[in-house]
């Protein structure tokens, strides 16, 4: 982790301003932000970790939790609300027996909920990793969650 | 409307490639690569070029493709027909005609887009170049006459360059509709070692896309008008500030930075004057109050995104202690054309107090969901019948809602009224950033301010009172609502907190959270005691007011419910009424949905 840290830490001044950026790479790196990754960036941005831990708890961005293998993403912008959002998140949480924010026990997926995208003209839409579901119906989500990777 | 397109010397066709979100989502990445592979294989790649561009706002029949400059359009592309649409169109000179966008209305095919009519009303200013030119290209921006008007503000003086905007009228297009002169006047009038320009591209309303259309599809038109704004305040350093949920808008804004530098557009000195300017990316972190001008600035320090009260305001005191200005993306794309145009021909586009052009996200249950540049002042309904080419499934319109979780609703009583900022603030509606979510009559609006409540409350920061308790008591309140739990009383309740909270809320979110409440209070009252009173959702989707009843004088006996209920509760037989079985029914509302006689209590 060390030299992760360190490579990372090389692409930034070490400023307040650059506490963000660098948890974000931070993140990029881990899938999420490690507790002695925050504790490197305070350090190196010169913030006490507290600080650290104030700024990233603030935003949603942020997980403080390993995540899964894949990252499911089921919108709930207005455009989605309308034509039916609610009942996509309904059925993948039935699927996958778990909630926005959790990761599945065998770690294949974690769900989270995003408000709006853009993607508005495709709504409802969810997203399995970087690829775009749009017009989503309930039916089709078994399908989509089975063709993730394991 | 059209700019002048770049093309590769000895070329005389374009086939355009719209890869914004929306098609890129569909492969039109890969009907980009195998156009090509198809042109080679014909041929033809010495005199047709393919291009990607930005969105062209025909979002709801993407991915689309475009040939130039005859403008043949085609929508629904899938990447298996590049290879047709290059022998056809390309070599034989045929159109597609299965590809052509039909007309629901005539059921004819048309062939050019300058014919269809959802462009042919639009007037596009701020998306001049999107899905015409290359994002990613600087030369394309170039060719279209871009950067002019930062040379010729270079050549005037600041106040010069203040005084032209003016006159022009532009207003801010983030939603507080701040006349950008005075605000850049303000600006300039501060006295500093260093002042910064920001660019607020965190679009955070849920249904609005325009920001990202405009960052993805013309990134250097917001260089420029940030250029223009920096000489004119007297600002040297510059930030973009892009949402995190936008990646494709924060890597284009980037190349073209490179490219701007590269050619000294950016840096010391540019374009042979003494003004020295630079623009960073900060890219967001997922919190819609960082829209908000000072906890953007606090975002962009490294701090919790919370804002402070004003004054001292920004143009005072803003980003690391110095005066800043902030305009919106959409308020800068339109600063190049002022520049280049005049003040008075802007101004001359609009109505009275709001001029120029606004673009719409239009989305929701309309049948062309999608980006509209429309002059300030055009009617609700030629928007929504005219270019959104109306409501889906025969149904109703019941009111389009503006401004996101900070607007309200427009009904239908006022379906002809004249989109601008006074007359969209008079009826409790505002203009916002753009978002235009169409609702119908399977649209509860008691749902509607509930989803919105959830919304602002779980985003407010929590920094003041008023915000991050009364978000909490009103959604309290519309969520007994929509359980059948609450009084009459509670209407009244609810208006007064509402109220409260717009007077006593620190920013703009807690001022204007308690819009969605008010507006659907006012117009929709008779939702709300049908609510409480009868308990009953006329919308049919408060889901506990609910009793998934089949009624037996509705029913037309159709059985359009029995393959729509994923839990098998439903019988059916021909020529007999439907029967829903309690026991087996989850309440997920399929039945409901995909019956057209609403005879499903």
């Amino acid at each position: 982790m060390k030299d992760n840290l360190q490579e990372i830490f090389s692409r930034h001044h070490g400023t307040r301003d650059a506490l963000i950026p660098i948890l974000q790479d931070i993140q990029a790196e881990f899938g999420y932000l490690p507790p002695e990754a925050m504790d490197a960036a305070g350090k190196f941005c010169r913030i006490s970790p507290v600080e650290v831990y104030g700024v990233a708890t603030f935003y949603a961005q942020f997980k403080f939790d390993p995540v899964g293998r894949n990252s499911i993403m089921v919108c709930q912008g207005t455009a989605c609300h309308v034509m039916g959002g609610a009942r996509i998140l309904e059925e993948v949480m039935n699927q996958l027996e778990i909630k926005p924010g959790q990761t599945t026990k065998d770690a294949r997926f974690t769900l989270e909920t995003v408000a709006c995208i853009g993607a508005c003209a495709l709504a409802p839409a969810m997203f399995v990793n970087k690829e775009t579901h749009g017009r989503m119906k309930p039916e089709k989500i078994a399908e989509i969650l089975n063709g993730a990777g394991n | 409307m059209e700019p002048a397109i770049r093309m590769q010397p000895g070329k005389d066709r374009q086939v355009l490639v719209c890869r914004g979100t929306g098609c890129e989502s569909q492969k039109a990445n890969i009907i980009y690569s195998n156009l090509e592979k198809e042109l080679d294989k014909m041929g033809l790649s010495g005199s047709v070029e393919v291009k990607f561009t930005g969105c062209h706002g025909f979002c709801q029949q993407g991915p689309t493709v475009m040939v130039m400059p005859a403008g043949t359009f085609y929508c629904n592309v899938n990447p298996d027909d590049a290879a047709e649409i290059v022998e056809m169109d390309l070599v034989k000179g045929q159109p597609v005609e299965r590809l052509l966008f039909l007309d629901p209305k005539t059921k004819d095919r048309v062939l050019n887009f300058r014919d269809m009519k959802y462009f042919n009303p639009q007037r596009r200013i701020v998306l001049r170049n999107c899905g015409f030119i290359n994002p990613e290209d600087i030369d394309d921006y170039l060719a279209t006459g871009g950067y002019d008007g930062i040379k010729k503000a270079l050549g005037m003086t600041q106040q010069e360059v203040i005084d032209e905007m003016k006159r022009s009228g532009l207003r801010g297009r983030g939603g507080g509709g701040f006349p950008t002169g005075m605000k850049w006047e303000f600006a300039n009038r501060s006295v500093a070692d260093q002042k910064y320009i920001i660019c607020n591209a965190d679009e955070g309303d849920p249904g609005a896309f325009m920001d990202r259309a405009v960052l993805e599809g013309d990134p250097n038109s917001v260089l420029e008008g940030m250029m223009v704004g920096g000489y004119a305040i007297g600002a040297t350093k510059a930030y973009v500030y892009v949402r995190a949920e936008y990646p494709m808008a924060y890597e284009r804004t980037l190349i073209a930075i490179g490219q701007a530098r590269e050619r000294g557009f950016l840096g010391k000195g540019i374009f042979g004057s003494n003004f020295d300017f630079d623009i960073k990316v900060k890219l967001g972190a997922g919190a819609f109050v960082c829209g908000e001008e000072t906890a953007l600035m606090a975002s962009i320090e490294g701090r919790r995104g919370m804002p402070n009260p004003r004054p001292p305001f920004p143009a005072i005191k803003g980003l690391f202690g110095k005066p800043t200005n902030i305009n919106n993306v959409e308020t800068f794309a339109n600063i190049p054309v002022i520049m280049t145009k005049g003040g008075d021909w802007f101004a001359s586009v609009g109505t009275e107090k709001s001029k120029g052009t606004k673009v719409f996200a239009l989305a929701g249950k309309i049948n062309y969901s999608g980006l509209v540049e429309i002059p300030m002042g055009t009617p609700l309904r030629q928007i929504i019948e005219d270019i959104g080419g109306g409501i889906p499934n025969k149904r109703k319109f019941k009111a389009a809602q503006t401004g996101g979780p900070s607007g309200g609703c427009i009904p239908f009583s006022h379906f002809d009224v004249p989109m601008d900022y006074e007359n969209l603030t008079q009826l409790g509606a505002i203009m916002g950033s753009g978002g235009l979510i169409v609702t119908d009559e399977n649209t509860c609006m008691v749902d509607m301010a509930k989803f919105f409540l959830s919304f602002t409350q779980k985003e407010s920061c929590g920094k003041c009172v008023p915000c991050r308790l009364g978000t909490k008591k009103m959604l309290e309140i519309v969520t007994a609502v929509s359980k059948g739990e609450a009084t009459l009383q509670d209407i009244d309740q609810l208006v007064e907190l509402a109220e409260d909270v717009k007077a006593g809320s620190l920013c703009g979110l807690g001022q204007t959270a308690p819009n969605p409440a008010l507006s659907t209070v006012r117009y929709f009252r008779d939702e709300y005691e049908a609510h409480i009173l009868r308990k009953e959702c006329p919308a049919r989707v408060c889901v506990r007011l609910l009793k998934f009843e089949v009624n037996e004088e509705n029913c037309k006996k159709c059985g359009a419910c029995l393959p729509a209920c994923p839990a098998e509760a439903i019988t059916w037989k021909k020529k007999e009424v439907a029967r829903i079985d309690k026991e087996k029914c989850i309440a997920c509302r399929s039945c409901i949905l995909a019956c057209r006689y609403h005879a499903i209590d």
